[in-house]
């Protein structure tokens, strides 16, 4: 009985990086990158991804879709594969993406990959949500959902070890996209989208002096024992949006907007899903806490998908009032890089630069620095 | 005037000096000093270590070693009636041939695919133990019998969430020494000591009752008791716990298990302890090693803090294998986030004694040695007892030990022990600043070891330093 | 190297050797024990009518019946199966300080004025043992810079633990020991370092390190506070770097009135040349199963001597050993003591050979310890860094101690094998698997080999033989690392059954069961 693997390309993903344009969304861009001489990047990606499969190819069966949007990637490689439904050469779009997400989800697959950028991530989510897990092979020159390998050849790799059931789990990643006519604009705004299941490798190493390693769910759920145990009666909580964050709410069995922001009082409900507007009115004149998490694969604090909690509401609230949280391996997957802020404001990111303790568990904090 | 060669040592091969300045060339220092740049001069030791001078031939360090170990009587020349919580067995042969294998003691981390022989030890070595005590989980051993009770009632506060546990006045004092201090700052926020009947030494049931509050996560008893006393009443005593919604957790010398029902049986929900005894030489205090075991239940062995190997089939064919640090994530429980205590290396060589100890001993092996032992000590209990001035206070069953009081006698336990001592006998150990209510007493141990003409030597030696 | 290094055509034993409960034969005997004798029997009746009826063990336990040539055999072979630093290169463990345990030691332990002592014994009769303690003690002041030991605690992790009660106890002394509640530690410090404290109810904060590898000072100034209790660190930590601004870390940890516990476990390069307590520490511990040459035993007995200054001594456990003249003692009058980490005084028997060891080596045979283990491992990495693949972390242009963590990220970026790929492959050529790194896994694909003094120069050059040939392979036919091992003792092993507790099976009934489908 072979496995079954999902295959999706986007052909043009990653095209306008090289010639310096940001992204492929949109007809218009994708012609004036291929009249600058732009090149498509995804085949290139896809190989080097694929290639870290060799070795279970003969276990594998992969739904693909035809062309240039998968089969063109698998050929040279000789994997088994079928292609499903068609697509034009030369004009593919959104929907041949999301059509060929939800038969790959009909057809039993047990892991969707994807050559592409946060554009395609947004489409596959449209299609099927967390459904199945996906993985995301990076090609698009913005990537701020965290849905993505860290290189091709790497996600390739996770890839093989899921498929071998080795030491792989899921977990849920934000998917993220830039509003393209904002950006343009030179005006940036991130939203998130909403999360993917995506695997990620749990170093299980038991450390042979020091005892059980925690698993990811554990480690979220114990930060929000801490974060709730920690609060102070009759202050505001604004609970930004995030998967560790949405545990806080899950435990004090409150609805939680899943991606936006929430306002806890005495572990009651205040407001759900709220704006900048809202929340400095609700904080006017009360002590108040912000609790946040890092949004998105490039390790943004504030200001890629929690715009609400703005550089108003953070002065209103004051640094030393800022509670954030992540597990540790959210952190190391930053790999030494700091957390990023960017509320618009160049004084209030320097204020909140420098170090930060980072609560990562029950009783365990991490010091991590934030820049601005 | 001759050039005086450095020394070469023979646990050290690259102190020859050719190979160390070879090595430094190609390592591009010119001295070993450089090496140590990173140190900044202000932190660095500049004298030399003020140590006594070596002894750099094997013989002569042997000479000097030995001639200080003279100065130490064992238990091979003095007859030994000492235990509490440290006992003296027979260990046979094949143990010592088998911890002596240079590939079982020097071992330490590994893998499957080159030490699966010492996970498979370690894999028998739970097996047979969970066997012995009722259980059906364990992992590697840990420290001692009190550090492992330390984390019997830690688990019971983190399985069930609350923060209170009983345990009976008659645990050693020492042993409270190593759990508060286990519990200090813990799940467990609250020790409550439960009597005992004066007259027995048993469990006082009503006390028990009284004491159980809704925020009891565990009751802990030791059967036999520090006192030597065969605890009767598990079943009641578990009734009452798990009506309480707490668990119970038993603490037991494992070489008892051959004749006395282990307390898998009468309800335990925890077992704790220390399988010296069991082919692990006394070493002064030092051949200890703790274990803690549990039933199948995917909550209690979530709490376990040691390592844990679990056998498992192997991707192709029949055989099997072992994964070395199975469920190394436990999964989540209420209390999983909290500290899971600590491990590491412990006591795991004595673990593969005790492996080889109860295969050569197998079912029948310690049923005979616990009847032997039963024997004996109660037969020595009769002589003593029928020594005037001495009494055995406690008419309840017993195991290996039991308390002599020299009450009657006017003397104290030390100075009847200095006695005894001239006479070449460890007298039993003196309880009367550990349980001043219990007046001079000792607590008295015998084993398998212990001859008839032994314990016929002993009876005469105390009578002879009564008056 | 100018000669090429044969490689071993090494294979594992494999004896395919039943679990023991499957060589079970009803009524074998392994051994047999003392009867009572006549007269005992006649005088106290049978066995079973000296338990209560309701105590009596119902079903004898279901242990296996094995002769005793058999069970010597089958733990013999199981042995075989084993591969101890007395048999392999294990350059490759690193942190663990695998060294040589002499032989000459082994027999001093097995001698009865060692096995046979009972820790209650009149301590006339022990003065041999309690004058090794006392003198070992003494040893490990010295080279502590200490001023106090205690052996109790039977491990590392027991010593940190043990460390952790002293610091409550100090600050509860001080009236301070509510209001002081977080414990400091770095990111490549020993995981004990953090769950110790966490044991002992502290909330832990951890530093990560700058960009240079070492413990970053702006994130400690960041994390002190008058909530701190203790700083606690290893250093050098794992991936060898000595931090030499170690005594600013303790001064400003000392500035706020927080106390400073440094781990010991990668000692072994600086015994004679760098000293805890000159470096300002209020207690440090060692491993003396590593550092100094305890066998390690599978994973213990060890032994955690910790060892403080006077201001902490009082906090120790009971009992403590002590002189007086000519004669030794164990004094329990210690009222500030935080009790005791474990039964009787710890592994005397570790002490005993720590003696021996030290005194064969003497002050200028311990400098040769260090000085040795730190130019083995600073050659091994000159061999290493020629390898394909391999990197070092951190401390680019740094001289490094007793032990290095490299990264094989490289080689997975190129050809898909990974760390533990490798570790599977090593030992086809006869060497111990390597200790890839302790969590968590902050430097990706791993490996800390530590080749510790005991090893000749032969043995890093095969060592280093086999982490280059391993790469070769990599490289031209990555299928065979991923594969491997060839020549082990058994092929892959499901590892699926290791995450998951409905497919772990701890004891054979359990295996039976679900071997028989009852499960």
């Amino acid at each position: 009985m072979k496995k079954k693997v999902g295959l999706i390309v986007n052909p043009i993903a990653g095209m306008g990086g090289k010639v310096g344009l940001k992204g492929t969304d949109g007809a218009e861009i994708l012609k004036k990158a291929i009249l600058i001489g732009a090149e498509p990047e995804a085949p290139r990606r896809a190989l080097q991804a694929l290639e870290r499969l060799a070795g279970l190819r003969d276990e594998l069966h992969v739904f693909t879709c035809p062309g240039e949007m998968g089969e063109d990637a698998l050929t040279p490689v000789g994997f088994e594969h079928t292609a499903i439904g068609s697509i034009t050469p030369g004009a593919t779009t959104a929907e041949n993406t999301e059509c060929a997400a939800r038969e790959i989800v009909a057809s039993g697959a047990e892991l969707l990959l994807f050559v592409g950028g946060d554009g395609t991530a947004r489409d596959i989510h449209n299609a099927i949500g967390d459904q199945i897990p996906v993985l995301g092979i990076p090609a698009g020159v913005k990537m701020h959902s965290a849905v993505f390998g860290t290189t091709p050849g790497n996600a390739g790799q996770l890839a093989l070890l899921f498929l071998k059931g080795k030491t792989v789990g899921t977990r849920e990643a934000e998917v993220m996209d830039i509003d393209e006519d904002a950006f343009r604009d030179q005006r940036l705004s991130a939203r998130l989208y909403g999360y993917l299941q995506v695997p990620f490798e749990r170093k299980l190493v038991q450390s042979v002096k020091a005892g059980a390693v925690g698993h990811e769910d554990t480690a979220v759920r114990g930060i929000a024992l801490d974060v709730i145990s920690n609060m102070e009666p009759d202050s505001i909580y604004i609970i930004g949006p995030g998967t560790t964050t949405r545990e806080v709410m899950r435990i004090l069995a409150l609805p939680n907007s899943l991606l936006g922001v929430d306002v806890v009082l005495n572990k009651a409900l205040v407001a759900n899903d709220v704006n900048e507007g809202e929340l400095l009115r609700i904080i006017e004149g009360k002590p108040a806490r912000i609790v946040v998490t890092i949004i998105g694969g490039q390790g943004y604090l504030f200001g890629r998908g929690n715009q609400q909690i703005s550089d108003r509401v953070i002065e209103g609230v004051g640094k030393d009032n800022i509670i954030v949280i992540a597990t540790k391996s959210k952190l190391l997957a930053l790999h030494g890089e700091p957390m990023l802020v960017d509320t618009g404001n160049e004084r209030t990111n320097e204020i909140l630069s420098g170090y930060v303790s980072v609560t990562t568990g029950v009783k365990e904090k991490l010091v991590y620095r934030v820049s601005g | 005037m001759r050039m005086k060669r450095p020394i070469v040592y023979p646990y050290i091969p690259n102190s020859v000096p050719e190979t160390r300045s070879e090595m430094l060339d190609t390592t591009g220092v010119k001295d070993v000093e450089e090496l140590y740049a990173e140190i900044p001069k202000k932190l660095r030791f500049k004298r030399s270590l003020k140590l006594p001078k070596p002894l750099l031939s094997e013989y002569e360090l042997k000479t000097h070693v030995h001639g200080i170990l003279s100065k130490n009587k064992s238990c091979e020349e003095v007859l030994n009636f000492l235990g509490a919580g440290c006992y003296q067995h027979h260990v046979p042969s094949v143990v010592d041939t088998i911890l002596s294998r240079g590939e079982f003691l020097t071992a330490y981390y590994g893998t499957n695919y080159s030490d699966m022989g010492r996970f498979q030890v370690m894999f028998e070595y739970v097996s047979m133990l969970t066997d012995l005590v009722g259980m059906e989980v364990a992992g590697f051993p840990m420290y001692d019998g009190s550090s492992s009770a330390g984390t019997a009632l830690r688990m019971c506060a983190r399985i069930t969430g609350r923060s209170e546990v009983l345990l009976p006045e008659t645990v050693s004092p020492l042993r409270m020494k190593v759990i508060e201090n286990y519990c200090r700052n813990s799940e467990v926020k609250r020790i409550t000591r439960v009597s005992c009947h004066p007259d027995t030494g048993l469990i006082d049931l009503n006390d028990v009752k009284g004491r159980l509050t809704p925020n009891t996560a565990g009751v802990y008893i030791e059967n036999p008791s520090y006192l030597g006393m065969i605890e009767t009443q598990g079943n009641e005593i578990a009734g009452l716990t798990h009506e309480n919604g707490s668990l119970f957790a038993v603490g037991v010398n494992p070489m008892s298990l051959g004749v006395l029902a282990p307390p898998g049986d009468y309800g335990a929900d925890i077992v704790s302890g220390d399988t010296q005894p069991l082919g692990v030489h006394m070493n002064y205090g030092g051949g200890t090693c703790g274990f803690v075991a549990v039933r199948d239940v995917e909550e209690h062995i979530a709490e376990l803090p040691p390592l844990m190997t679990s056998i498992a089939d192997l991707e192709e064919g029949d055989g099997f294998g072992f994964n070395v640090f199975a469920w190394a994530e436990r999964l989540s429980y209420a209390a999983r986030e909290n500290a899971k205590e600590y491990t590491g290396t412990a006591t795991a060589l004595w673990s593969t004694a005790n492996a080889v100890y109860m295969a050569l001993m197998g079912p029948q092996g310690m049923k005979e040695i616990g009847e032997t032992i039963l024997q004996k000590s109660h037969y020595a209990k009769k002589l003593i007892s029928e020594i005037p001035g001495l009494k055995t206070p406690f008419p309840s069953a017993h195991f290996n030990e039991f308390v002599v009081s020299f009450d009657e006698t006017g003397k104290t336990v030390s100075q009847i022990n200095a006695a005894l001592l001239k006479r070449r006998i460890f007298g039993g150990k003196d309880l009367s600043e550990e349980f001043p209510h219990l007046g001079q007493s000792a607590l008295y141990c015998v084993s398998e070891i212990h001859t008839v003409k032994d314990l016929k030597k002993l009876a005469k030696s105390l009578k002879e330093v009564i008056p | 190297m100018t000669e090429e290094i044969k490689l071993r055509n090494y294979h594992a034993q494999v004896w395919d050797e039943p679990l023991l409960m499957e060589l079970s034969v009803k009524g074998q005997r392994g051994i047999l024990v003392p009867e009572a004798e006549k007269e005992v029997k006649a005088a106290v009746g049978d066995a079973e009518d000296l338990i209560p009826a309701n105590m009596r063990r119902a079903q004898p336990p279901d242990l296996p019946e094995v002769a005793q040539p058999q069970v010597l055999r089958h733990y013999t072979r199981l042995s075989q199966m084993t591969m101890g630093n007395d048999v392999s290169n294990d350059i490759g463990v690193g942190t663990c300080t695998m060294k040589y345990s002499p032989k000459v030691n082994e027999q001093l332990c097995a001698t009865s004025q060692m096995a046979d002592l009972h820790p209650y014994q009149d301590e006339s009769t022990v003065q041999g043992i309690l004058e090794i303690m006392h003198k070992t003690r003494d040893f490990l002041r010295e080279i502590s810079g200490m001023d106090e030991i205690s052996f109790q605690p039977t491990s590392g992790g027991q010593a940190v633990y043990t460390a952790s009660s002293i610091v409550r106890a100090y600050h509860e002394a001080n009236g301070e020991g509510l209001k002081r509640d977080q414990v400091i530690t770095t990111m490549f410090s020993h995981p004990v370092d953090a769950s110790c404290p966490a044991t002992a109810g502290y909330e832990v904060v951890t530093i990560m390190p700058d960009k240079d590898g070492y413990p970053d000072m702006e994130a400690l100034k960041a994390a002190l506070s008058e909530r701190t209790a203790a700083l606690f660190i290893t250093n050098p930590e794992d991936i060898g770097l000595y931090n030499p601004r170690i005594d600013e870390f303790v001064e400003r940890v000392h500035a706020v009135g927080g106390l400073c516990f440094t781990d010991q476990a990668n000692a072994n390069g600086v015994l004679g040349k760098a000293r805890a307590g000159d470096a300002g520490f209020d207690m440090c511990h060692f491993n003396l199963h590593k550092t100094f040459s305890s066998p390690h035993g599978c994973m213990g007995p060890g032994c955690g001597a910790l060892a403080v200054k006077k201001h902490l001594a009082k906090f120790l456990p009971v009992p403590a050993v002590t002189r007086d003249g000519k004669n030794y003692g164990l004094d329990y009058d210690l009222p500030h003591s935080t009790g005791k980490v474990r039964d009787f005084y710890g592994t005397a028997q570790v002490v005993l050979r720590v003696y021996a060891w030290i005194m064969s080596l003497g002050a200028k045979g311990l400098n040769e310890v260090a000085e040795i283990a730190v130019l083995n491992n600073n050659y091994l990495e000159k061999l290493l860094l020629a390898i394909p693949g391999i990197s070092e972390s951190y401390g680019e242009g740094r001289v490094r101690l007793d032990q290095i963590r490299y990264s094989w990220e490289k080689l997975t970026a190129d050809t898909g094998v990974t760390t533990e790929d490798v570790e599977r492959r090593m030992t086809d050529f006869g060497v111990q698997a390597y200790w890839t790194s302790h969590h968590p896994y902050a430097i990706p694909q791993p490996l800390t080999p530590e080749p510790s003094e005991s090893n000749a120069k032969e043995d890093i050059d095969y060592w280093a033989a086999v982490m280059g040939q391993i790469s070769k392979e990599a490289y031209a036919e990555p299928e065979k690392v991923k594969s491997a091992p060839h020549r082990g003792i058994t092929t892959a092993v499901d590892e699926s059954a290791a995450l998951l507790h409905e497919k772990c099976m701890f004891t054979y009934k359990k295996y039976k069961r679900v071997k028989e489908g009852k499960e």
